[in-house]
């Protein structure tokens, strides 16, 4: 399997974390990207330091070639899989702490139709 | 040039700390949610820089060649540090848009 390979799967996997196993579905949502968009920018940045250095070297065979800030764009959708998981795993935490213990308003709502599902 | 990845990750840290000073993101104020978030990612990256090593997708030069494994501690720094910033951004954006739902909130 090349890095290519490997990144496609790794955000495919990210993917299916978020939107079918956590359920947290931050792919839908406007602070998960625009959190992403802030990150981006400094991940290219501190990639590009460390390749530009050469501090990792890439084997050619196993990358496309093209590159971004020194990095090839695998490096891209190996961030973004690093980023959704960690953002999925911190909202799922907090969903379940938020959902095992309702703020003090939720009580008072109790007797509207509870929601379908939280957003 | 072995001092490059630690400095570089410690300017991360460093460049993160006024979201959670000044903007209160509150996310090392939460340190079990943290872990208990780290702790998967940390297992699924540091198994992929295993893999990817051993498949020669890549490999490491002027590192301080302290490895686990076969994975570098400056791999296993980077995979704690970046989630951490990720995190900090996110917490960041939700005080400065307090309407955009996570997914975490209280019902």
């Amino acid at each position: 399997m090349t890095y290519t390979v490997a990144a496609v799967l790794g955000v495919v996997f990210a993917a299916g974390l978020d939107l079918l196993v956590l359920r947290t579905k931050l792919l839908r949502r406007k602070a998960f990207w625009t959190a992403y968009a802030i990150v981006v920018v400094f991940q290219l940045v501190v990639n590009g330091v460390f390749t530009g250095q050469r501090l990792v070297v890439y084997a050619r065979a196993d990358i496309l070639g093209p590159r971004l800030f020194y990095g090839p764009i695998e490096d891209l959708a190996f961030g973004f899989s690093l980023v959704l998981q960690t953002l999925a795993w911190w909202v799922w935490w907090g969903r379940r702490a938020s959902q095992a213990r309702p703020s003090p308003t939720a009580a008072s709502a109790a007797r509207r139709p509870a929601p379908t599902e939280t957003r | 040039m072995t001092w490059i990845y630690p400095v570089v990750l410690a300017g991360c840290l460093l460049a993160t700390l006024p979201l959670e000073l000044g903007l209160k993101a509150r996310v090392y104020a939460r340190p079990v949610r943290l872990l208990a978030t780290l702790a998967p990612v940390l297992a699924v990256f540091v198994t992929w820089d295993a893999l990817a090593i051993h498949a020669g997708h890549w490999r490491y030069r002027h590192l301080l060649g302290v490895r686990v494994r076969n994975v570098p501690i400056e791999e296993l720094a980077f995979f704690v540090v970046v989630p951490i910033c990720a995190v900090l951004t996110l917490e960041a954006v939700r005080r400065r848009r307090p309407g955009w739902r996570i997914g975490d909130e209280r019902p």
